[in-house]
């Protein structure tokens, strides 16, 4: 379930007190099993985006700059958002093939509220939001009301929106973003003080967070992390928070944009992981059957899942439109959908559904941005893009699927 | 679970009849188990072990026939009522969610969440059931590696008493188990035969349905025959032979001159 590196807090699972070790469970080679299982994907796509980053250093020396991390940061803010989302209807073991359009089409119907009947911003953002909403209510309920394998149904989201969004948008076919608020989305960049004071409360409330569920297991009498092991991921986590920091500040700053995105990642991955409904999204995906009979309302968390990855879709749409102050037809269009469903998958989130983090969405999203924005420096032509891109997707796909194999070979679903 | 009295049944059923279309899957049967014994269900296929079971966990409604549990009559439509009773089933097909580890599953549709100030963020009370998790399954001597293990890395062995122990969150009296140790190995069989004494020991009723009778033999206290949706008989595990449940399964007549026989009036009733 919860994977390594990036997802904060949970102690090391301890043995229970009736624990002996059973012979059948690998010894030596449990850790290498489990990293070929995909289990610790995070930990893979971590070693995989040194190597990219590695690769575009090499090949270009303006790659690793502070303007170009900025620049990556503003890039994947949007993506990574519709990822979120992404991830969980995969966790689901379902897809959305609409999620890109969608976004194109709320940020259409945002911008059109706010530029052309005078809306102020924070009621026209929730306008798109709503919109997206609506959207997911609407294809999860077709889903779940009809059996339609949620590909198909999605896939005719897909065109249908596309027409919604020429309709939105009218004869013009483009929506410039002058909205002050909104521009501010993408525009706005935390200088000094102000962004370290940010890592700082990043930090202080990781460690909160670690201390407290410490406190707890120590307090049910169950094995929790010793102190030293709390404070090296306290100490990681600081070392990255102020790191990053570090480096966008010596160029525009911490883009708002980056702290948005990863304030969804860290809100998300707490429901996926800590509550009630997260347990069931995981437990409908893992065996749906099993869940019903536990009796968890199965059709109700699907739904619900249809409807926050359409408005996560939403709220990426108003990110990119703040990003590039215009919504136009090819909104949402070109390989956003690829990119946005090809993130979590190289991340680790399986697409057979019930394995998988909300972290892969930022992780991935980091892979497919630094792949593709160092192609771009190195003014690659799109053909090449394209196939490079879409090399990666296949790899990730089949360590997914070999992962999965291999799990059933050794008698596991 | 609560004490180990034998005596009034905890679960009868009398007189359940249910019809699929031209099918007359059970006949007039009566049922019954105590606390604090293993009651065998045995049957050829087909001679409605599945029906009887799937009325008393509540997914089927009996044409008629009367619900008793702790001697009430009660009305069980859904398998939520059944569940409220007190009657928890583990199907064969075990209904695990191999993605989870062992204390989301044994808690999974009821989870606890904290109390406190992390109430306000609904957070999962994961210490408070780790520590219950790790207590019931030390009062079953269920081994596992871990109980933060994913399910799915489980031997079949170990998956079977996590199912099985997973009925026993919650308040469960009865359980009903389909088939507990098909596609088990000899050792896995035997842990599972031992989680099921252990049941017995604890004090809840338990239903045990299975092909395997050595294995019924070696567990049960009474064994219920069921032939062709009708009751062929009860038999003592003690006063019995394998040979002779075979004869009430087939119907042949070789079963020795016990006390259980074929047929509808057979209400052999060598247990009181």
């Amino acid at each position: 379930m919860s994977t390594a590196a990036a997802t904060p807090s949970e102690p090391t699972p301890p043995a229970t007190a009736a624990a002996t070790p059973d012979p059948e469970e690998g010894g030596r080679f449990a850790l290498f099993n489990r990293v070929a299982q995909g289990e610790l994907g995070s930990m893979r796509v971590l070693l995989g985006l040194i190597v990219i980053w590695t690769i575009f250093t090499v090949a270009n020396d303006r790659f690793l700059t502070s303007t170009n991390l900025v620049n990556l940061s503003l890039q994947i803010a949007a993506t990574g958002m519709i990822s979120i989302g992404v991830v969980l209807v995969l966790l689901l073991g379902e897809i959305d093939l609409s999620v890109a359009i969608v976004s194109g089409l709320c940020a259409a119907v945002m911008a059109v509220l706010c530029e052309q009947h005078g809306w102020p911003a924070i009621p026209g953002i929730l306008a798109g939001i709503a919109t997206g909403a609506a959207i997911g209510l609407f294809q999860g309920s077709v889903v779940t009301r009809f059996g339609i394998p949620s590909f198909v149904v999605t896939l005719a989201g897909l065109i249908g929106w596309q027409g919604a969004l020429l309709w939105v948008l009218g004869s013009t076919g483009t929506v410039n973003i002058t909205t002050p608020a909104i521009v501010d989305l993408a525009g706005t960049f935390f200088t000094g003080a102000t962004a370290w004071i940010i890592a700082a409360i990043v930090v202080a409330l990781f460690a909160v967070a670690s201390l407290d569920a410490r406190r707890r297991r120590l307090a049910a009498g169950l094995a929790a992390a010793t102190p030293l092991v709390v404070a090296i991921r306290v100490a990681a986590v600081a070392v990255v928070s102020f790191g990053v920091v570090a480096v966008l500040d010596q160029d525009r700053g911490l883009p708002l944009a980056l702290v948005i995105l990863i304030g969804f990642v860290v809100i998300f991955d707490y429901i996926v992981r800590r509550t009630r409904f997260g347990r069931h999204i995981l437990a409908v995906g893992g065996n749906e059957e099993a869940a019903r009979r536990a009796g968890i309302h199965v059709t109700r968390v699907r739904i619900m899942v249809f409807v926050l990855g359409s408005s996560l879709a939403a709220c990426g749409g108003i990110l990119f439109a703040s990003r590039l102050l215009a919504v136009n037809q090819s909104s949402g269009g070109s390989d956003l959908l690829l990119l946005a469903i090809a993130g979590p998958v190289i991340a680790g989130t399986s697409l057979f559904g019930g394995r998988g983090t909300v972290w892969s969405a930022l992780l991935g999203g980091l892979v497919i941005g630094s792949i593709s924005n160092g192609m771009d420096l190195l003014a690659l032509p799109s053909s090449t893009k394209y196939m490079v891109t879409g090399g990666v997707l296949l790899a990730a796909v089949v360590v997914d699927a070999a992962a999965r194999q291999r799990r059933m070979r050794s008698g596991r679903v | 679970m609560t004490a180990t009295t034998n005596g009034e049944p905890l679960l009868a059923l009398h007189g359940v009849s249910k019809r699929f279309g031209a099918v007359q899957a059970l006949a007039g049967v009566d049922f019954d188990v105590r606390a604090g014994e293993v009651v065998g269900l045995v049957g050829d296929n087909g001679a409605g072990k599945s029906t009887l079971v799937k009325v008393m966990s509540g997914i089927y409604n009996a044409d008629e026939g009367e619900y008793r549990f702790e001697g009430e009559v009660h009305n069980v439509r859904a398998p939520s009522d059944a569940t409220a009773l007190g009657v928890a089933t583990v199907y064969q097909d075990l209904a695990l969610c191999d993605n989870l580890d062992v204390v989301a599953n044994l808690f999974v549709g009821r989870e606890e969440q904290s109390r406190g100030p992390a109430r306000l963020l609904r957070s999962l009370d994961e210490a408070s059931m780790e520590k219950q998790a790790a207590e019931l399954l030390q009062t079953l001597t269920v081994r596992l590696p871990s109980v933060r293990q994913e399910v799915g890395t489980l031997s079949g062995g170990q998956r079977q008493s996590v199912a099985i122990a997973r009925s026993l969150i919650g308040e469960a009296k009865v359980v009903l188990l389909d088939e507990p140790t098909a596609a088990l190995g000899v050792a896995q069989t035997e842990q599972v035969l031992a989680l099921i004494r252990r049941l017995r020991e604890q004090g809840l009723g338990v239903v045990v349905i299975s092909h395997n009778l050595a294995n019924v033999f070696d567990v049960v206290d009474r064994i219920f025959v069921l032939r062709l949706g009708r009751k062929a008989g009860v038999y003592e595990v003690s006063e019995t032979s394998q040979e002779e449940i075979v004869g009430a399964i087939t119907g042949a007549e070789f079963g020795r001159n016990g006390d259980g026989e074929r047929g509808e009036q057979a209400t052999g009733e060598a247990t009181r």
